[in-house]
């Protein structure tokens, strides 16, 4: 049961404030899931996985794309220490594609000295920066 | 009394280095306020880490961790960031007596990772091991330096081969005011005012993890010792040109100084030269007439 005030969400990256603000709800994928926070959740700190950032503002919705990072989660609010996370407007969609294709090229024609684990969370960066362009 | 000739050509040199000298005081401020602008920015994620690291350490209780504990070997690993280039002032040799004057470290138990190369001469002169030393990194720090030199240390303390990691840098308080600090990375530490300051409150709450306690420490405390050295690169950078423009500022002031005292010289030769003169030609008149 959500309450009238929401809950205070602060988005901070290594170089900036990414958001802050009273917001209602927050969506985003971690290691165990995608998961949604409504105000007055138990303590709980959770692993970023390269997802969609969904804000639920009391004016509409705001999405980013987040990449890695962690986020405590408390009753009165949510932190999330985030690593690398983009607004749509500052992806550049190109890079985004041109990297997926890297990628995915990499991936396919294996070798043994590809780093698997690498191209994997580069491939699953570009298909979160594409997604959240639409 | 030196010649009119000796004290000019002093004068002129004073005043090349005073050029100097200022420039380099100018050339410090715009990049303090440039490193300024970019470590206040950063601060915030370094000490929001640093209060929810030590948040849910305290929430977790004693539990056991390989990064909580202390490794079996007595190697210490330090983290030395200094500059590049001199005409610092103390700036350098403040945060290497950390490390040498260190009462109870021995000289053969310490690894170091230079960053930067004052602190790399100092130690290399001073016989210390060093392990590994990259220069370019302060220069200008990014997110992605700081977390391939801590997947480094962090490697080295899982496989047992470091027992310590501390790191050694300058902080920032203000433009005049930078302290050269020693932190330990690891073990974690929490500060014990803090832990009594909210034993009370926070017992209730306790932290549920997802997933489970050791796993999540396994991947946070990698993004908190990157955050906390990253963090340290920003305001030792800032504390480098601080210390810097200072220190061109003092002998910008010398100069000035001297420089007004040569001046006095000058003209007090120059007139004695002329006082001189006049007697030498009224007293050849005299002695025609």
């Amino acid at each position: 049961m959500a309450d009238k005030n929401g809950f205070l969400l602060r988005i901070i990256t290594p170089d900036r404030v990414f958001y802050e603000n009273q917001v209602d709800m927050v969506e985003f994928n971690t290691t165990e899931g995608e998961v949604g926070i409504l105000p007055g959740h138990i303590p709980m700190t959770v692993i970023v996985k390269p997802g969609i950032l969904c804000i639920g503002e009391p004016e509409g919705e705001k999405l980013a794309a987040l990449h890695a990072g962690f986020a405590e989660i408390l009753p009165e609010g949510v932190t999330i220490l985030a690593e690398v996370i983009e607004w749509p407007g500052e992806i550049d969609e190109a890079r985004a594609v041109a990297a997926k294709e890297r990628a995915e090229g990499r991936l396919q024609d294996k070798t043994p000295d590809t780093d698997i684990a690498r191209a994997e969370t580069a491939l699953q960066r570009a298909i979160v920066r594409i997604q959240a362009l639409k | 009394m030196a010649s009119m000739r000796d004290i000019k050509r002093r004068k002129s040199s004073i005043q090349g280095t005073q050029q100097i000298t200022k420039a380099m005081k100018l050339v410090s401020t715009v990049k303090l306020q440039r490193a300024r602008a970019s470590a206040e920015r950063s601060k915030d994620y370094f000490t929001c880490m640093y209060d929810t690291v030590n948040s849910i350490l305290r929430r977790v209780g004693n539990i056991e961790h390989r990064y909580l504990t202390a490794g079996n070997s007595a190697k210490k690993a330090v983290i030395v960031i200094t500059s590049n280039r001199g005409l610092a002032g103390g700036y350098n040799s403040n945060v290497t007596k950390l490390v040498t004057k260190h009462p109870e470290w021995k000289k053969e138990d310490v690894q170091l990772y230079c960053l930067g190369n004052k602190g790399r001469e100092t130690f290399a002169r001073y016989g210390y091991e060093i392990k590994e030393c990259d220069n370019d990194i302060v220069e200008s720090p990014t997110y992605g330096d700081a977390a391939a030199l801590s997947a480094k240390l962090l490697e080295a303390f899982a496989a047992g081969e470091i027992g310590e990691i501390y790191l050694a840098y300058t902080r920032f308080r203000n433009t005049v005011s930078h302290i050269p600090t020693l932190l330990r990375l690891l073990p974690v530490e929490v500060s014990q005012e803090e832990e009594e300051a909210h034993s009370g409150k926070e017992a209730a709450a306790i932290m549920n993890f997802e997933p489970e306690d050791s796993e999540a420490l396994d991947m946070l405390i990698p993004k908190y010792v990157t955050s906390l050295i990253y963090g340290a690169l920003r305001e030792s950078v800032a504390s480098e040109n601080g210390a810097r423009m200072q220190a061109m500022d003092n002998a910008t002031s010398n100069a000035e100084e001297m420089i007004s005292d040569l001046t006095l010289k000058y003209n007090r030769a120059r007139q004695g030269s002329i006082t001189q003169e006049l007697t030498e030609i009224i007293a050849g008149a005299e002695a025609l007439g």
